[in-house]
């Protein structure tokens, strides 16, 4: 099975091919190195900019005037925010103009903590992205998915921003991506750049098919009847292996996957059913998007049938995430704190 | 000396303007003169208070207008992309634009065709003329060009990417951004970068934060030709701009010109929007030389002055009485085809 770099790989090789991508840029994005995580190694159209993040959000958002589907790539969230006002301008170009102009561009960048990244490299962004009307904002738990919102991602005519849960980057899926390899030694011989000298390498990319996964929808990952957890990203597997070993409630698990448009349908009829919810995820607390989802649950009819007010586990409001573990696990959810969060919600008597 | 020897004297040194055509000269005359009498027509709308907020460019249009004339102008990579900050009507006037939109944006009407009375005046947006929109951050459109410019050097032909701008933003990164981007070696764009320098930053005195002799010195940094012009001569901006123009479409190579323009009504209305008589004014010094060169009347001048300023009142009655945008519309164009953005429906 493919490791989500691997599928960003070839989604956007897939793209390069099928959908007339011609710019996939960023810092160390192209040769040699391919991406600090891999997702771009081989591609044909992958090109290295200035270390000038401004710079690329720039050249995207002119790319996306001249009509032209880019992806562009912020190497690390931790140093988009000198951006903000350009993503400001890009969500809001289609709506200030009165629909002259739109922006098809993608931009990628790996969020959230789990590799041990200290101060800088362990942000996330679903907060602030989702706070920037005019954008779609998508984030995949597996490599599948991530092959699918990406392609959806690179068709929109949207500027769909794609965040990549780096902790989940390496890890492998469970389903093939329609026309991948079975063997994972003949995917990573074929696609996987070699240490050492690469000039002469080339990728011999598989027969790869398209396979979309539709902006706006969730899914449900495991049925349920006593409790939704609703997540989305790195901490999505962490609650998946919590409610699958769980001995005595039944939970049910929704992977959001699309941040903005969200699935608000799948929410609610969960929550209907499990008449008890908890959305984990790991940005910041305060003004975190699942706050709003939480809210809008209070303010709907859920009110009169929920057993437990609707709960929010998240990243601690405090200015970084701290390198040592002590630090990065006391910051951000891991299972520990969100089994112990299920267990109160669990055990709420209404 | 009398009246006699001066006017040998006068006509020993008639001005040659260049070389420049006298259908050429007078046009560029009548481009500046409407694009003059239409700022002020949107200045009166506003101390009539008629709109929120004026912004604009009188004081430009000896810049502006040949900047527009030498446009290759259309829609698609084929032709010029502008990336043009607020002070550029006389460049669409040059290239164009219908007073009457410049006046429906003022006013933010409903028929506003650059932003449907979301945004202020001069915040221009004709994408059948690859006039992408202006922007009020001041300075992104210095990297947003690169864009465009690569898209077109990938393209061909002999598009190429207009950004302009003022001194004072010159100080935000974006400006470096593009004189570096657009000069990677073996990767350079086909981008005209222009700096109308009025000397000032909203209060602010240029000379009082900058101590480089000259904007365009910046661009030799990076081996990319620059120029520092008088932007309040039209002549000399026009033979300058074509100079820049060709190089550009020629080599695929950027072209840095700084343009000493004036800001004839200050920064903008917040600034009272009232006139500077101590600063040059491009227009009337153009018109001397073309009346002294007898190459128009006074006369004629008066008439045009009437025509224009008679024109854009009408277009202001009528305008006025239409409708503005509708509150229910303003989930519009969130997302492209209207695809519902409102997570209440979702």
């Amino acid at each position: 099975m493919a490791n989500m770099a691997q599928a960003i790989r070839m989604a956007l090789h897939f793209a390069e091919e099928n959908y007339d991508v011609k710019d996939i840029f960023g810092q160390d994005v192209g040769a040699p190195l391919g991406g600090v995580f891999t997702a771009t190694q081989g591609l044909k159209t992958a090109w290295n900019t200035p270390l000038d993040e401004r710079g690329i959000v720039a050249t995207a958002i002119g790319l996306g005037l001249a009509g032209e589907r880019c992806v562009a790539e912020i190497q690390f969230c931790d140093y988009i925010f000198n951006t903000i006002d350009l993503l400001k301008y890009a969500g809001n170009l289609n709506w200030s103009t009165h629909g002259n102009y739109n922006l098809p561009i993608t931009l990628m960048t790996p969020v959230g903590a789990g590799i041990r990244g200290s101060v800088y490299h362990s942000h996330s962004f679903d907060g602030w992205a989702t706070r920037i009307p005019g954008w779609k904002i998508v984030m995949p738990s597996n490599p599948r998915d991530a092959y699918g919102l990406l392609l959806s991602a690179i068709k929109d005519p949207n500027p769909v921003m794609f965040l990549k849960p780096k902790s989940l980057l390496r890890i492998k899926g469970e389903k093939l991506i329609p026309g991948e390899p079975a063997s994972e030694k003949d995917l990573k011989d074929a696609i996987d750049a070699p240490l050492g000298d690469r000039s002469n390498w080339t990728p011999k990319w598989p027969n790869i098919k398209e396979h979309l996964v539709e902006i706006g929808k969730a899914k449900v990952i495991k049925e349920g009847k006593d409790l939704t957890i609703v997540s989305y990203g790195r901490t999505l597997p962490l609650c998946q292996q919590l409610a699958e070993k769980h001995k005595s409630a039944d939970i049910e698990v929704i992977d959001l996957r699309s941040l903005y448009p969200y699935d608000w349908k799948t929410i609610y009829e969960s929550v209907k059913k499990t008449k008890r919810v908890l959305f984990v995820n790991e940005e910041t607390e305060v003004t975190n998007f699942a706050e709003h989802l939480s809210y809008r649950v209070s303010q709907s009819d859920l009110f009169y049938r929920i057993y437990a007010s609707p709960r929010v586990l998240a990243g601690k409001n405090v200015p970084g995430i701290g390198l040592h573990p002590n630090l990065e696990e006391a910051t951000v959810p891991y299972s520990e704190e969100i089994k112990k969060e299920i267990e109160e919600v669990l055990n709420i008597v209404p | 000396m009398t009246a006699t020897e001066a006017k040998v004297t006068r006509s020993k040194t008639k001005e040659t303007f260049s070389g420049l055509g006298k259908d050429l000269l007078l046009k560029m005359h009548d481009l500046m003169l409407q694009s003059r009498i239409l700022e002020e027509r949107l200045i009166k709308i506003y101390k009539t208070g008629e709109a929120f907020f004026w912004i604009g460019a009188p004081g430009e249009e000896a810049f502006g207008v040949p900047l527009g004339l030498l446009s290759h102008k259309g829609q698609g990579l084929a032709y010029d992309y502008f990336h043009l900050h607020y002070r550029c009507t006389p460049t669409l006037v040059a290239m164009g634009m219908k007073a009457e939109d410049s006046i429906r944006l003022i006013m933010n009407k409903k028929g506003d065709v650059c932003t449907g009375g979301r945004n202020f005046s001069n915040h221009y947006c004709f994408p059948e003329m690859n006039i992408t929109p202006v922007s009020s951050p001041i300075e992104i459109q210095y990297g947003i060009a690169l864009g465009t410019a690569r898209a077109q050097k990938r393209f061909g032909g002999k598009g190429i990417s207009v950004v302009s701008g003022g001194d004072a933003g010159t100080a935000e990164g974006d400006f470096a951004t593009c004189l570096i981007w657009s000069s990677r070696p073996g990767e350079e764009l086909p981008i005209l970068i222009t700096v109308q320098n009025n000397g000032w930053g909203i209060s602010t005195d240029y000379k009082s934060q900058h101590s480089e002799d000259k904007i365009s010195d910046r661009g030799k940094a990076f081996n990319i030709k620059s120029e520092t012009i008088n932007g309040n001569d039209p002549v000399e901006s026009y033979i300058k701009l074509k100079e820049a123009y060709d190089y550009i479409r020629k080599h695929k190579k950027p072209y840095l010109i700084e343009a000493y323009v004036s800001r004839l009504y200050g920064h903008s209305s917040a600034s009272g929007a009232n006139l500077h008589q101590d600063q040059e004014d491009g227009l009337k010094s153009y018109e001397k030389r073309l009346l002294r060169a007898d190459l128009i009347k006074e006369k004629d001048v008066k008439a045009l002055y009437e025509k224009y300023d008679k024109e854009y009142a009408a277009l202001f009655r009528k305008i006025q009485k239409e409708e503005g945008p509708s509150a229910d519309s303003i989930w519009d164009h969130t997302f492209v085809n209207n695809e519902n953005a409102d997570w209440r429906n979702f």
